[in-house]
C-alpha cells in the first residue's frame, strides 16, 4: 500500500464536472441542430463545423503559444462556444467571416479575460455582434428555408418574419410554421419546438434552472401584450409572434443561461431576465434593428456583477422567528 | 435551504454490535478537541481498574477522563491522535477486566431516577461525559444554561446525516428503552417537558421501534425527518424539528433548545442509572473495500490497528483513512490512534477516489450558493480568502460557516472551497478575538 | 471649410474652459504636504515591503519627517546608505544599522526527515498547518510549501525541490521580515549577519523529547544538553528539549558544533576544515 493521502474533509465527491455540463448541454442542443440542417441542408453543417473547428483550434494555439498554459480544450467549452456561434449566424455566411467570428469570440471575448470562468461577456454573443457591426450586408441575408438545402452561398434568400415588421416584406408565415420552424433566420433560432425540447432535457438533467428562460419570456409577453392590446394597428405583431421569432428562444434558453455570465442567486436571475425582456422588445418594437435579443443579454451581462452584489441569499438564521 | 443528497453507502446497517478485542496496552487521550485538556491524577506503576478516574478536568469546559482498562500505568507520554499530533496520554498495561465495584454491570434496565436536576448534571460531569456526535462539547456545559436564559425543549439529534456511519442506528435498534430513559433523565436536568428525537426517513424500522417504546414515555416525540445532508447539523436539526433558526453568532439556547447525540445520551442512562462513566463507545468500520463491515463497542483507548486486524484488516487498495465520516471526518496519518471520545467510526476510501482532480476556474454554476445550508457564498468567500480580505469575509458571514463540506462536494471544477473557507474562518476568528481583548 | 473651422473651433473652445477649471479645482483642493517628505521618499528604495514597519515607502517617510530623532527608524532593505542619506536630508542623525539576514530553523530534508503520507490539500503552509501536523512525524518541522517563497518580493528565497526546504540567498535578502511572518510554524528567524557572515545556530525547532524525535528526523535536536555543557560561554541554553544559541554571547569557537550528537548544530560560511560544515 502507497503512502496514505492526508487532505482535508470533505473526502467524497459529487463526481460533477465542467465537461459533463458541457456535454449535458450539447445534448441539448442536438433537437435544434437537426432543425437547421433540415431547414437550412449544407450551410449549416458547413458553418457549424468551421465554427467548432476554429474555436477548438484558436483557443488551444493562443493557450499554447500566447498564454504558455496548460491546454484547456478539453473541457468542451470552446466547443461549446463554436456551436452557439454558428447557430447565431446565417447558413450562407462565408467561411472566412466565420473564422473572424470564432477568433472574436475566443480570443477577445474569452482568452484575454483569463479563460474559462473569467469573461464578463457571452463569448458567442461577442463574436455574433462583432460580425453584425462588421459585415452587416452579409449578416443580414438569410437563407430561405428548404428542406436539405444544397445550395451554400448561392442560397436563396428571403426576409426573416421580424423583418417584416420593419416593413420590409408583407409575408408572415402562420403560427405552426413559426412554431416548427419554417422561416428564415439564424441556423440554430428558428424551430421553437426543437429548443423546447432542449430546455425540457436541461430542466431535467437540473443543468440549469427555471428562472432566466421563464422570465425573460413571460417579460417579453406582457411587454408585448401590453403594447399590442393598446394600439393593435401601430403594433402589428401578436405576443406570440414575438416568443416564437427571430433568436429570442434560443437566447433565453442557451445564451442567457450560461453560467459565467449570468447572476448567483434565484432573485437575480429574475431581474437579469426581466432586465433582457425588457430591452428585447424595445429594441425590436422601438429600435432599428429588426432583433434585439443579442444586445440585451450583452447589455445585462454587464450588469451581472452590480446583480451578484446587491442581490445576496436568504442567510440562515436572519429572520427571527418566534 | 441547501444541503445535498450523497449516496448513503450504509453497508454497516443491521449489523449487530459486537465488544472490540480489549487491547494488550491502551493510550487514553487526556484532551479532547473542544475545552481544556485534563491533568492526569496517576502516575507509572499505579494500579487501576475499569472506570477509575484518571484525568481530572482542569476548568469548568473540560471533562473527567477514565480508564476504559484495568491493568498497570505503563507512563505518561505524549501519542498521536486524529489530528496528526502528538498529544499527552496515560499508556496502561492491559491486565484482566476488572472493573469498579461501584459499577452496576446487571443487564436490567434502570428505569427510576430519583436525583434532583442538579445532581443529575453533577453525576453525568463526574462521568466524563462529552457530545459523542463528534464536536465532543462537555455534556454538563451545554446543560447549564447560562444566567438569563432558560430551556424550553430538548432535541435529540439520531439522524446521522454521513455516509457510511451507522453506530447511533444501531445503538437505537438495540438499546431503544435505555436511551428513551436517558432522555426522560435530559428532560428533568434541564426541566423541560418535551422532547423530539430526529431521526432520518430512511432508518424507518429505528423510528417504528423507537416509537413503539415513546409511548410509554411523556412528552417524547419520534420526527421522521427529510434524509439531506447535513440534516443532522445542530443548526439544521432545530429549524427541521421546532421551526427556529438560531441567529448569526448565537447558541442554541438563544431559541430555547438544547441538542444532544442519541449516544451521548445513552451514555447518560449508563451514568446515572448504572454509575457507569464515560469508557467505551460504538465506532463504525466501514468502507467499500472492507471486508467485514462492522459496529464494535470499544473501549476508549483501544488502538484503531486492533479493531480493523477483527474487522479484515486494511484493504489492499486503501488511499485514504478517515476517522468518522466523509464529509467531517479527519484523515489519518496511522491507525496507531486511538478511539476517543470523539471518534465516531473508521472509513477505509479507495485509491482513485482517495485523490483530489485538478482544480479548475470558477465556472459560476451556482451550484455551491444553493448546496450551502447556511446561505453563504462559497465561490466568493474562497476568493477573498486567496487574497486575505478578512474584513469583506467578516462582512460575508464566514462566522456562520459550519465547515459541513457541502460547497466542495458538488463543485464541478474540483474546487478546494472547504480549505480556504476553513482558513478564513480561523484567521477572521482570530482577528476577532483580538477585538474583544482589546476591547 | 466651415464645418472644419467650427469644428476645430469649438474643440478649442472646451479644451480652453475645461484646462482653465482644472486650474482653479487643483489649486482649491490641493493637499498640502511637506515638501520633506517627497524627497525623503525618492531616497528610499520604492519596494513597499513594509520591513520598516510603517505603510510602504511614503508611510516611512512620513515617519522620518515627523519624528524627533531617527532611532530605531531603520530601512532594512536599503540599509546603511539609504539611511545616511536621509538622515543628510532631514538633518538628523541615522541610528546604527546592524546587518541581520533572514535564517530557516529547520534542517530535516526528504532524506534525513522522510515522508511518511502525501498532503493532497491546498498547496499553502497556513492551509496545511491549520489542519495537521504534516507529511513527516515531526509536527514542528518546515511543510515545505513555500508560503514564504511566495511572499519574498526581493527573489531571495526559494524552495529547493529535492530537499524541500526553503534556500536563501544572502546576497538578495533585505530582512524586510515578509518570510518571517509568512510561516505558520515560525521557523524563520532574523539574525545578525555577523561578522564576515559567520554563523551559528541550532538548525532544529523540535520541542519533542529526543527518543521521539529521532524516529522522525535524523538531524533533530534531542535537547541531550551536550552542548550547553561543552560551552565556555554560557552562550547556550536548553529549554522544552530544544537547545537555543545566544549570538550575543557566542565567539564562534564552533566547539558546540563538533559535539553535537545529531548534527542539528550547523556552522555558515566558515572556511572548510576538519569540523562538519554544513553546506549552503
Amino acid at each position: 500500500m502507497d503512502k496514505l493521502i492526508i487532505s482535508p474533509s470533505p473526502h467524497i465527491h459529487s463526481g460533477d464536472s465542467v465537461s459533463k455540463k458541457m456535454q449535458q448541454v450539447f445534448i441539448a442542443l442536438v433537437p435544434a441542430y437537426l432543425a437547421g440542417l433540415y431547414f437550412f441542408g449544407i450551410g449549416a453543417l458547413i458553418i457549424s463545423f468551421t465554427a467548432m473547428i476554429s474555436c477548438v483550434v484558436f483557443e488551444y494555439l493562443i493557450q499554447r503559444f500566447l498564454i504558455k498554459g496548460s491546454p484547456t480544450i478539453a473541457d468542451g467549452s470552446a466547443l461549446l462556444t463554436g456551436i452557439l456561434l454558428s447557430f447565431n449566424l446565417p447558413s450562407n455566411l462565408p467561411v472566412w467571416i466565420v473564422i473572424v467570428g470564432s477568433l472574436v469570440s475566443i480570443g477577445i471575448a474569452k482568452m484575454t479575460f483569463g479563460g474559462l470562468g473569467n469573461n464578463p461577456f457571452n463569448p458567442a454573443l461577442v463574436g455574433r455582434v462583432f460580425l453584425l457591426i462588421s459585415f452587416p450586408a452579409a449578416m443580414t441575408t438569410w437563407p430561405k428555408p428548404i428542406p436539405f438545402n444544397m445550395e451554400y452561398l448561392d442560397a436563396v434568400t428571403a426576409a426573416t418574419p421580424l423583418a417584416v415588421l420593419k416593413g420590409q416584406s408583407p409575408e408572415i408565415p402562420s403560427t405552426l410554421n413559426l412554431f416548427l420552424g419554417n422561416m428564415g433566420g439564424s441556423i440554430g433560432e428558428v424551430s421553437a419546438l426543437a429548443l423546447l425540447i432542449g430546455f425540457a432535457y436541461l430542466l431535467l438533467k437540473k443543468t440549469i434552472t427555471w428562472h432566466i428562460p421563464i422570465s425573460i419570456l413571460l417579460t417579453v409577453f406582457v411587454f408585448t401584450a401590453i403594447l399590442y392590446y393598446a394600439d393593435p394597428n401601430a403594433f402589428i405583431a401578436t405576443p406570440t409572434f414575438h416568443l416564437l421569432t427571430g433568436g429570442l428562444m434560443l437566447g433565453a434558453i442557451f445564451m442567457a443561461t450560461d453560467y459565467v455570465t449570468s447572476p448567483m442567486t434565484k432573485t437575480g436571475m429574475l431581474i437579469y431576465g426581466v432586465g433582457i425582456g425588457l430591452i428585447t422588445v424595445i429594441i425590436r418594437v422601438f429600435g432599428s434593428y429588426p432583433e434585439g435579443v443579442s444586445f440585451a443579454i450583452l447589455i445585462m451581462n454587464a450588469f451581472t456583477p452590480l446583480i451578484n452584489t446587491v442581490v445576496k441569499p436568504k442567510r440562515f438564521g436572519e429572520i427571527k422567528k418566534a | 435551504m441547501g444541503g445535498i443528497h450523497p449516496k448513503t453507502y450504509k453497508f454497516s446497517a443491521g449489523k449487530q454490535i459486537q465488544a472490540a478485542p480489549i487491547p494488550n496496552q491502551a493510550i487514553i487521550p487526556l484532551g479532547h478537541y473542544l475545552g481544556g485538556p485534563s491533568l492526569p491524577i496517576v502516575k507509572a506503576g499505579d494500579r487501576v481498574k475499569v472506570g477509575q478516574m484518571i484525568g481530572q478536568a482542569s476548568g469548568f469546559v473540560s471533562a473527567n477522563v477514565h480508564s476504559s482498562v484495568s491493568g498497570i500505568v505503563n507512563k505518561l507520554d505524549s501519542h498521536i491522535d486524529a489530528s496528526g499530533y502528538n498529544v499527552p496520554s496515560v499508556f496502561i498495561d492491559v491486565q484482566g477486566d476488572e472493573w469498579l465495584e461501584s459499577i452496576d454491570r446487571s443487564i436490567e434496565i434502570g428505569r427510576e431516577c430519583t436525583l434532583t436536576s442538579t445532581e443529575i448534571i453533577k453525576k453525568i460531569s463526574e462521568s466524563g461525559i462529552v457530545g459523542l456526535g463528534g464536536a465532543t462539547f462537555p455534556t454538563h456545559v451545554k446543560l447549564t444554561p447560562p444566567p438569563g436564559k432558560k430551556a424550553e425543549i430538548l432535541i435529540i439529534n439520531a439522524v446521522e446525516c454521513e455516509p457510511y456511519l451507522t453506530c447511533d442506528h444501531q445503538l437505537m435498534l438495540e438499546k431503544t428503552e435505555e436511551i428513551l430513559i436517558g432522555i426522560t433523565i435530559l428532560m428533568k436536568a434541564i426541566q423541560v417537558e418535551k422532547a423530539i428525537v430526529g431521526i432520518e426517513n430512511n432508518k424507518k424500522d429505528a423510528i417504528d421501534l423507537m416509537k413503539k417504546y415513546a409511548k410509554s414515555f411523556a412528552g417524547i416525540e419520534i420526527m421522521s425527518l427529510q434524509v439531506q445532508y447535513p440534516q443532522g447539523g445542530e443548526k439544521q436539526l432545530i429549524d427541521a424539528s421546532i421551526g427556529r433558526q438560531i441567529p448569526s453568532g448565537s447558541l442554541p439556547i438563544e431559541v430555547g433548545a438544547v441538542v444532544q447525540n442519541v449516544g451521548t445520551t445513552f451514555a447518560v442512562y449508563e451514568a446515572v442509572q448504572k454509575n457507569k462513566p464515560l469508557i467505551e463507545r460504538v465506532i463504525t468500520i466501514t468502507g467499500k473495500s472492507v471486508k467485514n463491515h462492522s459496529n464494535y463497542r470499544a473501549r476508549l483507548g483501544t488502538p484503531l490497528a486492533n479493531i480493523v486486524d477483527h474487522a479484515g484488516g486494511i484493504p489492499e487498495d486503501t488511499g485514504k483513512i478517515v476517522a468518522g465520516g466523509p464529509m467531517m471526518g479527519r484523515a489519518l496519518v496511522s491507525l496507531e490512534v486511538t478511539v476517543a471520545k470523539g471518534t465516531s467510526g473508521v472509513l477505509f476510501i479507495q485509491t482513485p477516489e482517495a485523490a483530489r482532480k485538478k482544480m479548475q476556474n470558477c465556472i459560476r454554476c451556482t451550484k455551491c450558493v444553493v448546496a450551502c445550508p447556511m446561505g453563504l457564498e462559497p465561490y466568493l468567500l474562497m476568493s477573498q480568502s486567496e487574497r486575505s480580505m478578512w474584513t469583506e469575509m467578516e462582512k460575508d458571514r464566514i462566522m456562520d460557516c459550519i465547515e459541513c463540506g457541502c460547497c466542495s462536494f458538488c463543485c464541478p471544477s474540483n474546487r478546494p472551497l472547504l480549505d480556504h473557507l476553513r482558513y478564513g474562518k480561523s484567521s477572521v476568528g482570530k482577528i476577532i478575538r483580538n477585538r474583544q481583548t482589546k476591547k | 471649410m466651415n464645418i472644419f473651422l467650427i469644428s476645430i473651433l469649438t474643440l478649442l473652445f472646451i479644451g480652453a474652459i475645461s484646462a482653465v477649471i482644472l486650474f482653479f479645482v487643483s489649486k482649491r483642493f490641493q493637499v498640502f504636504e511637506n515638501p520633506l517628505i517627497h524627497q525623503v521618499e525618492i531616497a528610499l528604495p520604492a519596494v513597499n515591503c513594509g520591513g520598516c514597519g510603517y505603510p510602504g515607502c511614503h508611510g516611512f517617510a512620513v515617519a522620518c519627517v515627523s519624528a524627533e530623532s531617527l532611532h530605531n527608524l531603520v530601512c532594512t532593505v536599503g540599509g546603511k546608505a539609504t539611511m545616511e542619506n536621509v538622515a543628510n536630508i532631514l538633518g538628523k542623525t541615522a541610528s546604527p544599522v546592524i546587518p541581520t539576514h533572514a535564517v530557516v530553523h529547520c534542517g530535516g530534508n526528504c532524506e534525513k526527515r522522510p515522508r511518511n503520507n502525501y498532503y493532497d490539500g491546498v498547496s499553502s503552509c497556513a492551509i496545511a498547518h491549520n489542519l495537521y501536523g504534516g507529511e513527516t512525524g515531526c509536527t514542528f518541522g518546515c511543510l515545505g510549501l513555500g508560503d514564504c517563497e511566495v511572499v519574498c518580493k526581493f527573489d531571495a528565497l526559494h524552495i529547493n525541490q529535492v530537499t524541500k526546504l526553503p534556500e536563501i540567498d544572502e546576497e538578495k535578502c533585505t530582512s524586510c521580515n515578509a518570510c518571517v511572518k509568512a510561516c505558520p510554524k515560525s521557523i524563520i528567524e532574523l539574525h545578525n549577519k555577523g561578522i564576515e557572515s559567520h554563523r551559528i545556530f541550532v538548525n532544529c525547532v523540535n520541542k519533542d523529547k529526543g527518543e521521539t524525535i529521532l524516529e522522525s528526523c535524523s538531524v533533530a535536536c534531542i535537547g541531550c544538553e551536550k552542548c550547553m555543557k561543552e560551552c565556555a560561554y554560557d552562550a547556550i541554553s536548553v529549554t522544552n528539549n530544544l537547545a537555543f544559541i545566544d549570538s550575543y554571547k557566542c565567539t564562534l569557537c564552533r566547539k558546540c558544533v563538533s559535539v553535537c550528537p545529531t548534527n542539528a548544530i550547523v556552522e555558515i560560511n566558515f572556511p572548510l576544515k576538519m569540523s562538519k560544515s554544513f553546506e549552503n
